[in-house]
């Protein structure tokens, strides 16, 4: 590969130790000539030291052991370095003044190939820059290390509390609440469609008084929240905002995320209520008040996570997931939104599996693709082509045989998200496989990440994969692939008519059913599962749900019940009502019936009466 | 000619998670059984309805959201109100090792627990198939 | 009481264990199949409305279905329904799917459902489909609906069975519905074109009408054509009401009889081959050497058997 740029030549320049004055000089005439300069490898860790507070001098590693070579910028480096990073530099320093490996050779921020030509710059570009292969910021780890977020929540309100408590003194930075599935699915504590249910997978909330419990002395200001919580995303969202209220935080002050996100519900999770057209209609309004209202809250986090869970492939994953964006925005569109407005406000959530370098290429894919689809709908602000995603360690890769192997490979996932630049990141605990985890576990889960961020060296540099010809060639080829599944999507009539169809449901079982059988012939390898296998007889100590709290909760609901204003529950119930039959935006009549204590299930209700429910067909 | 053995595999509780569910339900056709499936978040009622219409042999739940010590009882109690109690019950899911006695207890016949191969899935059900027929 | 007793009172009070047992017994050729079916209450057999709903798939059936139950319970009618599935040619298993979509009624006890595998016989599925049919008309349902993907011989014949059949298409899916006009459309006494709020929904609606046109039904007049929206319930109880005003028309001009005599004439002749499948394939596995023209080969086995085909 040519070193020099073309119609360059480059020169042989022999540095002696000792001269900065003079290796500065000649560094900046070279600069000026757009030349490169060669040191020899003796000489190459001194020559560095002595000229590496030079700003403007790029450091490209990719020969490190027979020549160290200096590279003068590329105009449009140039531009990256004097825009887009300047900007972020000076709004978010970076952790260190500089980064070095053990010995005192720095780490450069950003690897560059040894010539930059159209095809790098249309497909990878500058991190921060269209199309933002690279990653969303300029710095990415070096200003800031990802969110921490662990998912928890379970029993009651109180317990799910305490919990947060701990992780928050354990050093994570954001909260990330588990519903139970009644509150996922909008049915009360004591509603048949419940039994056994309540507190399970989550935290029960039946109303505004467990949300109050749930937050209890944190301070919404200070940490950012993300809520698993899709068909009544609203009220929860609703319950949320009055909270804060309450604690004397302004709205405008939230930051987080709702997931928000039904279209995967029906393919993957489940936990639908509506049909598509009403929810979609849910979704439009809450991007509507979020967007003046939390304008530093993420509405919605279209999830390829659960897709991937169903058994999908990555390609799949990808396909899927921007399909449903696409949805997304235009029905945001047609509701007359402004896609520069709330586009900036749409993130995603992928699954982060085992196969370590295919993960770092779909996460690249999905960047670059996404950032052309919403430049195809018309987005004109970059902020709103950038897929900034969270990320989540598989949990269907988790055996409930050795159970410590998962923290192995809990760390190869979790290396994948952060090799492939994610924003927020979950670490699985080792004891998933077999039930909620208990608390030495999820600090395990913590450390692994803090490990990574902290000891592996890989938050100090951006998109250390890229030029990899492996990984470039399987992010093209990912790309190419999910491409292809959105045009048969497309040609299905858009992904409402494929889930009807079933077309996206049939997909996803057949991959899920492929890779079983793999692993029922052995051909796929899973490690104390069908090869390596031990005889153990454990036990773990395994976090249960407390038998009790489903008649707590059932009791709790009965004497709110008894003791709110139930004049006022009705009248906010009927506004809500005829708001949802006509065509009036319905937030502010759910926050009226949170304030009121009307419980999630019969705000639910009312909107079920109105809306219908939609019934599973696969 | 062999008895055909028709099964139906069951999600009660609000669990949506039913890949696991699915691909147990194409295993057991493709060795051969006749599957109904019922769909997720089924009522125990709905499930022990639908097995006694479709006089299946055995009924395979799942659930993975912790519920099945109140939920996998309760299918058996309402297909005994049914007057088929003679239809076994296969549970499956994440089952901790100490829930294993209560759910047999309750006259849960069989538990697969994660990481169970499809060979003794299928195996679990054809000896639950051959038990009943007797 | 005798257990086969117990089980034709069973299903004579409705009962859904009993109706189970007794469908399984026929489906498995139970040795007391025969006493069974033999006990059926003739009458209500004769008096029920077998209505046959079949289409490509992806046309929507198994919707249209649901609500066709949801309009019968509407206006007070036991409804069963034989949802009729093909079975792998591979492993002799079949994923029944129907039911998901069916489960809301499943707590009705006027609503009996059961998803019967087409078990790739020669056709035999009928035998089975119509005992199922009998033994629900006897259990009380009024009406009784077989549904069926529209693909393969043994799918067409239990259409069969049924007294009217109710062709199901919709907008958008090409090339199924042209294999479709050739073969199903000549069973249809009706078409019913649904996802009506579809684009291209008008353009299938006319071509239908057109196709009806050049055929007619059982009693020689233009097949009707309706739309429906199953999805939203849409155009379901004009369906109904189109299913009764030509089962009056069938009962009173005898065609309705006429064409049970003909469907057990069918039933007759494909237990007969279903039975005679497994001697068949014996002998011809206990020949030696298959050598020669095996049409030739074939005659000379039947002949052997004393079952010599007419030349």
């Amino acid at each position: 590969m040519p070193w020099c740029w073309p119609g360059r030549s480059s020169r042989k320049w022999d540095w002696h130790p000792g001269n900065d004055g003079i290796a500065k000089r000649i560094v900046h005439r070279f600069i000026a000539a757009e030349l490169t300069i060669f040191v020899e490898p003796s000489r190459r860790w001194s020559f560095y030291k002595a000229i590496n507070k030079e700003r403007k001098v790029y450091l490209c590693p990719s020969l490190p052991h027979k020549r160290l070579k200096i590279m003068t910028d590329h105009p449009s480096h140039r531009a990256w370095q004097e825009n887009e990073l300047a900007t972020s530099l000076a709004r978010f320093p970076e952790r260190y003044d500089a980064f070095y490996h053990h010995g005192g050779v720095e780490i450069p921020r950003l690897a560059l190939p040894a010539s930059i030509d159209q095809h790098y710059e249309e497909r990878l570009g500058f991190p921060g820059r269209y199309p933002f292969t690279r990653g969303v910021q300029p710095t990415m780890y070096r200003g800031r290390l990802w969110t921490m977020r662990q998912y928890a929540g379970f029993s009651t309100a109180t317990e799910s509390n305490k919990r947060y408590r701990y992780l928050l003194e354990h050093g994570t930075t954001g909260l990330s609440v588990a519903f139970d599935l009644p509150t996922q699915i909008g049915y009360d504590s004591d509603h048949a469609m419940a039994m056994g249910e309540v507190g399970k997978v989550g935290v029960a909330i039946d109303s505004l008084a467990d949300m109050e419990l749930l937050f209890d002395a944190i301070p919404l200001d200070k940490v950012s929240t993300s809520m698993t919580i899709n068909a009544p995303a609203m009220v929860l969202m609703a319950m949320y905002v009055v909270v804060a209220e309450k604690q004397g935080v302004s709205a405008d002050q939230l930051r987080g995320t709702i997931q928000n996100d039904i279209l995967k519900e029906y393919v993957a999770r489940g936990t639908y209520i509506f049909p598509p057209k009403p929810s979609l209609r849910l979704i439009t309004d809450i991007f509507r008040w979020c967007g003046t209202r939390t304008p530093n809250f993420n509405t919605i986090s279209i999830s390829g996570y659960h897709i991937r869970e169903a058994g999908s492939t990555a390609a799949q994953e990808v396909a899927f997931t921007l399909a449903n964006g696409i949805t997304y925005v235009k029905a945001a569109l047609a509701a007359g939104l402004e896609l520069d407005h709330f586009g900036r406000r749409l993130a995603f959530f992928f699954n982060a599996s085992s196969d370590l370098l295919e993960e770092v290429a779909k996460f690249r894919a999905a960047r670059r693709l996404w950032a052309g689809i919403m430049k195809e709908l018309g987005a004109a602000k970059p902020a709103s082509c950038m897929l900034r995603f969270h990320a989540q360690t598989a949990g269907n890769t988790l055996t409930a045989q050795q159970i410590d192997n998962n923290i192995v490979r809990v760390t190869l996932q979790a290396l994948a998200a952060v090799l492939g630049g994610t924003q927020s990141l979950h670490t699985n605990s080792r004891d998933e496989a077999l039930s909620l985890p208990t608390e030495e576990s999820v600090r395990i889960a913590l450390r692994t990440q803090q490990i990574i961020a902290h000891e592996s060296g890989v938050a100090s540099t951006v998109d250390p994969l890229a030029g990899s010809y492996f990984v470039e060639q399987l992010t093209d080829r990912l790309e190419a692939e999910a491409r292809e599944l959105m045009a048969r999507i497309e040609a299905t009539g858009g992904v409402v008519a494929a889930i009807e169809d079933g077309f996206i449901q049939r997909q996803i079982e057949h991959a899920a059913y492929t890779y079983q059988k793999e692993i029922e012939s052995g051909e796929r390898i899973i490690v104390g599962l069908n090869k390596f296998q031990v005889d153990e007889e454990v036990r773990p100590p395994l976090l249960k749900v407390a038998p009790g709290v489903e008649a707590d909760q059932v009791a709790r609901l009965q004497r709110l019940k008894a003791e709110r204003d139930n004049k006022q529950v009705e009248r906010c119930l009927a506004a809500l009502q005829s708001a949802a039959a006509g065509q009036d935006e319905l937030m502010e009549p759910v926050l009226a019936c949170v304030r009121a204590y009307a419980s999630l299930g019969e705000i639910c209700d009312v909107l079920r009466q109105v809306f219908g429910e939609y019934r599973d067909r696969q | 000619m062999r008895k055909m053995y028709r099964v139906l595999i069951g999600k009660p509780g609000l669990d949506g998670h039913d890949r696991g569910a699915k691909v147990i339900a194409r295993a057991l056709r493709d060795h051969g059984f006749e599957v109904i499936y019922t769909g997720i978040r089924r009522l125990p009622a709905e499930i022990a309805a639908a097995a006694v219409q479709e006089d299946v042999d055995v009924v395979g739940l799942s659930s993975l959201s912790g519920a099945h010590l109140r939920l996998f009882p309760a299918v058996v109690e309402e297909l005994a109100r049914l007057g088929a109690e003679d239809i076994a019950v296969i549970g499956g899911g994440v089952v901790p090792a100490e829930d294993i006695a209560a759910l047999q207890e309750a006259g849960i016949s069989r538990i697969l627990t994660p990481g169970a191969s499809l060979q003794e899935v299928i195996h679990a059900f054809e000896t639950a198939c051959e038990e009943r027929e007797g | 009481m005798t257990e086969i007793g117990k089980i034709i009172t069973g299903v004579a009070q409705g009962e859904a264990r009993a109706i189970g047992r007794a469908i399984s017994m026929v489906e498995n050729h139970a040795a007391s199949a025969p006493a069974l079916v033999e006990a059926l209450d003739g009458q209500r057999i004769a008096a029920c409305l077998v209505l046959g709903i079949t289409g490509p798939p992806g046309a929507g059936k198994s919707t249209l279905t649901a609500r066709l139950i949801q309009e019968y319970r509407r206006r007070g009618r036991r409804i069963g329904i034989v949802a009729v599935d093909p079975s792998s040619p591979l492993s002799g298993g079949a994923l029944l799917g129907d039911r998901v979509r069916m489960m809301t009624h499943t707590l009705d006890p006027d609503v009996v459902i059961r998803s019967m595998a087409s078990r790739g016989r020669l056709g035999g599925v009928c035998g089975a489909a119509g005992a199922a049919v009998r033994i629900m008309a006897h259990s009380g349902c009024t009406v009784v609906l077989i549904e069926t993907v529209g693909v393969g011989q043994s799918e067409m014949d239990v259409v069969g069975i049924a007294d009217l059949t109710a062709m199901v298409l919709a907008p958008g899916l090409g090339d199924d519905i042209q294999a479709m006009k050739a073969g199903l459309l000549e069973v249809a006494d009706l078409l019913v074109v649904n996802k009506a709020d579809l684009r291209g929904a008008d353009r299938l609606i006319l071509d239908m009408e057109s196709v009806a046109l050049q055929r007619q039904d059982k009693q020689g007049r233009a097949v009707p054509v309706c739309a429906t929206v199953a999805d939203q319930g849409q155009g379901v109880a004009a369906l109904v009401d189109h299913f009764h005003r030509l089962h009056r028309e069938i009962e009173a001009s005898g065609a309705k009889e006429r064409h049970r005599r003909r469907a057990r004439r069918a039933e007759v002749a494909d237990w007969a081959m279903e039975l005679l499948r497994p001697r068949i394939i014996e002998a011809v596995a206990a020949r030696s050497t298959l050598d020669g023209d095996a049409l030739v080969l074939a005659r000379q086995i039947l002949t052997e058997m004393g079952l010599a085909p007419r030349k």
